[in-house]
């Protein structure tokens, strides 16, 4: 068994990790590239949402490197995620590939069946090892998430910021080649270490900025067209309200035991939206009036062209802008979301960030004398 | 004093319109309609809405500021789910926040809650929310709704009857019995979509009715009957969670299986997320059976003309594959 996963930001490190430590063989997908993406709107339904077109492009090209057995997670709703399995093992099957797809669905009414595909995806029926194979994953991709968080912030700072981007791209390259729980985790703080080793400028004013919207494009810097870099490159400090370690808090751990943090997102956007619309729609509202009260200085939403929860989401945010008086802008990407046009945007938001951060402490240099 | 209630006319409007009405009504308010779709909805509706949203949802914007002016409430439930373990479309779920969000000086909305997706108890509590606006008389609810719900059952009997529903909308309270029993020798035509988009003639741009003066029958989901629908839809590999889903993809296949339609027209609004998944489905399905299947992608810029085109040309190449068809036959 050669298995594979789609790509989505850190997930596969976790995952390659959880796979080799219960002795399985992983394909990783290619790094996303615009092939990728090719490939993937080529093959799919033209109206279907990006995330879908992406995974498609890296499982034809994990098969090209000799995966034969595939992992996805799947839903039961509301949004069109829930459809993505079947949707997926259509184009497949009609592409001529002979692969087995195994699912993680969420129960619904058949814990049995999940538990069975588990053990078969882990290859083995000893669940005590599946479990402490999960725990092992899921500390690996946390202890990246909190890599990537510290670059950024490193990155707003840094006299050369590109050396940061040099040092994670470095990162991503030699983490494909590591194996194993141990070998991963000596990586990662290596890479800390060169990250604390970038010069920085410790006076230097930042500014700090909240990403909000749909999980995956907010996850995967493919995706994003890479716009933690590009803002961190700005000078801003950049946080992202999900990460793969909450999505995987989100999907795999739900109930009682979800995450005190998505509770108190809930909580936030009750007085503007009081009901779940699927997907992380009600997240980004109430993710947005943290960032609010916190005191950052904008907030960006990013989602896919037709992403449903989002758009509703979208038509709520004007409200909270007002209510709380921050900047926040929409950005939606799809295949043809071009470079330039993206970057225009970014910088002109930047620039509305500092002029209003300058107004607002020269009020209080005046107020102040 | 009378209380002014407007019912926007778009999205579930046409599917539960009688009985909202009824239910108004027996509680001693005056309903109030929004026009028809027509040019100044739509574009209000455009203007008034994000730029992302599909065409229903910013036609029903367009509805609402039709109607704010008018009326002391506004009547838009946040359907979450009408059938059990089934929802609605994401935008269902937040249409009265988005709504509140994007018009300005709205009348009081009457957004109670509908979710059917653990039990049938939570429409009880909602009808009598709604009916709890107007009156504290919960007899007097009951009995409302009560009334309501049979003028209901006869709209959906008319529906069944192969009725479509705008006429239906017109026809359930009278008594008057029409049977419209299909033509052996026309073509039978099955046209999907939402019923938002193929009974506001609009936005639909009057199709059903250009399709039935060409002589054409013309099937439509809801006239499919439940039970088929939810035998074939069950049939997926993947349990269908839209009601909207389970309605679409059971009635196609279930027409397409029992080889008793000609063709599919599939009207869809552009940027709907739900319809990108299931036109796949019925897609697929249509071309393993060698139905032939086309596609109506509609926004706010379509031309009449162009449609019309596209839809003639669909309905000459059935033809023109029937007679070929006969001829083989007669022959071989
Ligand atoms: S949340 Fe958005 S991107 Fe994700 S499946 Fe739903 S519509 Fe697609
Ligand atoms: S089902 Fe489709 S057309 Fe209807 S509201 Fe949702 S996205 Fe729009």
């Amino acid at each position: 068994m050669k298995v594979t996963f789609p790509h989505m930001g850190n997930t596969f490190i976790g995952a390659k990790v959880l796979m080799e430590d219960l002795g399985n063989e992983v394909i990783l997908p290619p790094k996303c590239s615009k092939k990728t993406l090719e490939i993937g709107t080529k093959h799919s339904p033209e109206t279907i949402c990006l995330p879908l077109k992406i995974n498609i492009g890296n499982y034809v090209e994990s098969i090209e490197k000799g995966a034969d057995t595939i992992l996805i997670t799947g839903s039961c709703g509301p949004c069109r995620f829930g459809f993505y399995s079947l949707m997926e093992k259509e184009i497949l099957k009609d592409l001529g590939y002979d692969v087995d797809i195994i699912v993680f669905d969420p129960p619904d009414g058949r814990p049995m069946e999940l538990l069975r595909r588990i053990m078969k995806a882990a290859d083995t029926k000893n669940v005590y090892r599946i479990l402490r194979s999960i725990v092992r994953g899921g500390k690996i991709l946390e202890k990246v998430d909190n890599l990537i968080e510290y670059s950024n912030k490193i990155r707003a700072k840094a006299f050369n910021s590109f050396k940061v981007d040099t040092i994670i791209d470095n990162f991503y390259e030699e983490v494909r080649n590591v194996h194993g729980m141990e070998e991963t985790s000596k990586l990662i703080k290596e890479t800390r270490t060169k990250l604390d080793n970038v010069k920085i400028d410790q006076n230097k004013k930042t500014l700090k900025v909240g990403i909000v919207g749909e999980i995956y494009t907010i996850i995967e810097p493919f995706a994003n067209l890479y716009v933690e870099r590009k803002l961190g490159h700005l000078g801003v400090e950049v946080d992202k309200a999900l990460k793969p370690s909450s999505w995987v808090k989100h999907h795999l751990l739900p109930g009682p035991f979800g995450s005190g943090e998505e509770k108190r997102k809930w909580k936030e956007a009750a007085p503007y939206l009081s009901t779940l619309v699927g997907g992380h729609g009600r997240e980004t509202i109430g993710s947005s009036i943290i960032y609010a009260k916190e005191n950052y200085d904008g907030i960006i939403q990013i989602l896919p062209l037709t992403c449903m929860p989002e758009i509703v989401a979208e038509s709520i945010l004007p409200t909270i802008q007002k209510d709380y008086n921050i900047p926040i802008m929409t950005l939606i990407v799809d295949e043809m979301t071009g470079e330039a046009g993206y970057q225009t945007r970014l910088e002109a938001f930047v620039d509305l960030l500092w002029k209003r951060w300058e107004e607002d402490n020269h009020e209080e240099l005046l107020s102040g004398s | 004093m009378t209380y002014k209630v407007g019912i926007p006319q778009g999205l579930l409007f046409y599917d539960y319109y009688p009985l909202w009405k009824e239910f108004l009504n027996e509680l001693g308010t005056e309903v109030i309609l929004s026009k028809k779709t027509n040019k100044t909805i739509l574009d209000q509706g455009v203007s008034n809405c994000v730029d992302e949203a599909c065409l229903p949802v910013k036609v029903f914007h367009g509805h609402v500021c039709d109607l704010k002016d008018k009326v002391d409430y506004l009547f838009i439930p946040k359907f979450v789910s009408i059938y059990k373990k089934e929802f609605i479309c994401p935008k269902f779920l937040g249409l009265p926040e988005m709504v509140k969000n994007t018009i300005e000086d709205l009348p009081p909305i009457i957004d109670i809650e509908i979710n059917l997706r653990k039990s049938n108890l939570n429409l009880l509590k909602a009808v009598i929310k709604t009916g709890q606006y107007f009156t504290s008389n919960l007899s007097k609810i009951a009995m409302a709704y009560n009334k309501a719900l049979k003028h209901y059952e006869r709209y959906l009997d008319l529906i069944n009857q192969g009725i479509v529903p705008i006429e239906a909308v017109k026809m359930y309270n009278l008594s008057l019995k029409r049977n419209k029993s299909f033509n052996q020798n026309n073509l039978n035509i099955m046209i999907l979509g939402h019923s938002y988009n193929l009974y506001d003639e609009h936005i639909s741009m009057n199709l059903i009715k250009k399709l039935q003066s060409q002589d054409i029958n013309v099937l439509t989901p809801e006239m499919i009957d439940t039970d088929q629908i939810n035998q074939h839809s069950s049939r997926l590999p993947k349990r269908m969670f839209w009601s909207f889903g389970r309605k679409i993809i059971g009635s196609a296949f279930s027409a397409i299986e029992e080889k008793s339609i000609h063709g599919i027209i599939y009207v869809s609004s552009f940027g709907c997320g739900i319809d990108s998944i299931l036109i796949d489905l019925v897609e697929r399905k249509a071309r393993e059976n060698s139905i032939p299947f086309t596609l109506l992608t509609l926004d706010e810029h379509t031309g009449e003309a162009g449609v019309n085109t596209r839809v003639e040309a669909f309905i000459d190449m059935i033809r023109w594959r029937g007679k070929d068809e006969s001829n083989i036959s007669t022959h071989g």
